[in-house]
């Protein structure tokens, strides 16, 4: 019988935790999305969705990862399986897999690019080749194949990895939660240390073309007009699900190993508002407010088009610091570096879910269990790597890191109070609870956090062109259809936009074949877990 | 900035910080993973 594995400290545990929801998207996306959306108008809606979407569905994930880990099980599937009598419950598990291991395959390779960044940081890279040009040579982008194996890339992604699957196999308590409290409590100086000197940035420096205040206000400035607006509001949703990294199985993992009693409710606050600190207050302070002193506003409301601050982050900043001086180096150290310890403890969290469903189901020791993952990774990580030109890792972001995790948050929203039944389920997350939660969040999590998940799940299946809504139901009703945008559900099944064909004219595979053998690819890992599921669950039986 | 810019920030920054320290002071004053 193995000896049942437990946290080491409550703090630990939280940090984990926060370390899980504390990611990229912290530092990268929401500014980016802040500033696409009207920026203080955003604001509004994005603690509006926090408070009655993000903070319910928290406590939901942390209940039902308890009440599962009381049955020996640490991994969606088996947790999902004890909610109600149905066998179908555990296949709705499978997502709890699925899109941690095919979301830790590209986002441990994005975690090696920072890793990469903080060394060509140090050693003053980017003094020498701009990093546009550095980064489209290091992923392969500038190769005239789309089939290119950047050499580079792929030493880094391989340590990584290895760096990954090492802390994993050293256990909960001597692993994660080791890298937990070393990784956030230095992201958050390294935070604070960047925020500082981003603010501060003096007038008549060299370079500066207007005052970081300016970025940090148009984040800040109120724009209730932007309020009646439903993309804002679809927006903000968007990013607080995404950034409390829930839908993915594994806050239920981390929660699977405190006992039958050990509270969760101020647990899950605690993490939850230490992202939110990360979040609202480092992540809007370091990227908008330098960018803006350097390129000015309206650079940067181009540079984050499309909702991502990846070109600000990995293009624009990198040469940003050559104005500082002596202090360059280190300040692209602690940037790529602070999103090196944002994205490792998150990966870490992606993994542990996988080592658990194979140690809980089939006996795997635990070593064996973290080298599944790794090579499972390598193998998906490498289609990133080697695709990565021909738009595979996109695929991958969309439909494991995106739509994914909604289906599983709204599946697990609606089995957890209607299956399992909203009294159980209320008891559950009070149960042990070391503050009181008010009742009327019983009402919030039964009814308004779902029906927040299913506008998610609607407004990502069919959004319209540019966002624009009202546009979309005037050119639906007058007989012209719904235009769906390019990057809707729907869109992306029908390759809207796109002179869809596998081979261009020359005869040379196009990104169109790359995206389809990517979903299939997709699919195959999806219908393997659940195979595998069903295996775990034959045996079992079979045992009885 | 401008002013309305500073309150919005003002509030939002104090709110978050204020919830923050307030639940990691529970967990630190109630630390047991072996309390319970």
């Amino acid at each position: 019988m193995k000896r049942a594995e437990h946290w080491g400290t409550r703090v630990g545990l939280v940090l984990a935790v926060a370390g899980n929801a504390v990611g990229l998207g912290n530092f990268l996306r929401f500014p980016a999305q802040a500033a696409q959306n009207g920026g203080g108008a955003f604001l509004i809606p994005y603690l509006v969705c926090f408070l009655l979407m993000g903070l319910p569905l928290l406590w939901v994930e942390w209940a039902i990862g308890r009440h599962g880990g009381q049955f020996g099980h640490h991994s969606a599937p088996g947790m999902l399986d004890k909610l109600g009598t149905a066998h179908w419950l555990k296949y709705v598990g499978v997502f709890g897999l699925f899109t941690n291991l095919c979301i830790a395959a590209y986002y441990i390779y994005i975690e090696s690019w920072a890793l990469a960044y903080v060394f060509h940081s140090f050693v003053g890279t980017f003094r020498d080749i701009a990093p546009t040009a550095f980064f489209n040579n290091f992923v392969g982008a500038d190769h005239e194949s789309i089939f290119y194996m950047p050499r580079e890339a792929l030493f880094w992604f391989l340590l990584t990895l290895a760096l990954n699957s090492f802390i994993l196999s050293r256990g909960l308590a001597r692993g994660i939660e080791i890298a937990a409290l070393i990784g956030m409590p230095l992201l958050v100086l390294f935070g604070i240390i960047l925020a500082i000197r981003a603010l501060t940035l003096p007038m008549d420096s060299p370079g500066i073309v207007q005052s970081p205040l300016v970025g940090l206000n148009f984040v800040w400035e109120p724009d209730l007009g932007g309020l009646g607006n439903p993309k804002t509001w679809l927006a903000a949703a968007g990013q607080v699900f995404f950034t409390l990294s829930v839908g993915m199985g594994s806050i239920h993992c981390y929660a699977s190993y405190l006992r039958k009693n050990q509270d969760i409710a101020a647990n899950a606050m605690a993490a939850g508002w230490t992202n939110e600190f990360v979040e609202v207050i480092l992540g809007s302070s370091i990227i908008l407010p330098i960018a803006t002193a350097y390129l000015g506003l309206e650079a940067v409301q181009q540079a984050t088009a499309g909702g991502s601050g990846f070109s600000l982050g990995f293009l624009a900043l990198p040469t940003l610091f050559n104005n500082w001086g002596w202090f360059a180096p280190l300040a692209g150290a602690f940037w790529f570096g602070l999103l090196f310890f944002a994205a490792i403890t998150s990966s870490l969290a992606m993994g542990q879910p996988i080592l658990a469903f194979l140690e809980d189901e089939y006996d795997w020791p635990r070593v064996k269990a973290a080298i599944a993952f790794g090579v499972c990774s390598l193998f998906l990580g490498l289609v990133c790597v080697w695709l990565y030109p021909g738009g595979a890792f996109d695929e991958f972001d969309f439909w494991t890191g995106t739509f994914s995790l909604v289906v599983f948050a709204l599946c697990e929203a609606i089995i957890f109070n209607w299956i399992f039944g909203v009294d159980r389920a209320w008891e559950e997350i009070t149960r042990g609870a070391d503050l009181k939660i008010p009742q009327l969040f019983r009402f919030v999590i039964h009814y308004v956090t779902p029906a927040f998940l299913l506008v998610v799940f609607v407004g990502s299946l069919i959004s319209p062109e540019s966002g624009n809504w009202v546009a979309a139901f005037h050119s639906l009703l007058s007989g012209n259809g719904w235009p769906f945008a390019a990057d809707s559900v729907i869109g992306k099944i029908f390759h809207v936009g796109s002179d869809y064909r596998w081979f261009d004219d020359a005869g040379h595979a196009t990104r169109d074949l790359v995206m389809d053998g990517t979903r299939v690819l997709l699919s195959l890992v999806f219908f393997g877990i659940a195979w595998l599921v069903y295996k775990a669950w034959k045996k079992k039986e079979g045992a009885r | 900035m401008t002013t309305s810019a500073w309150i919005m920030l003002g509030i939002t920054w104090a709110v978050i910080s204020f919830f923050t320290l307030y639940f990691f002071a529970i967990i630190l004053r109630r630390k047991g993973n072996k309390d319970t």
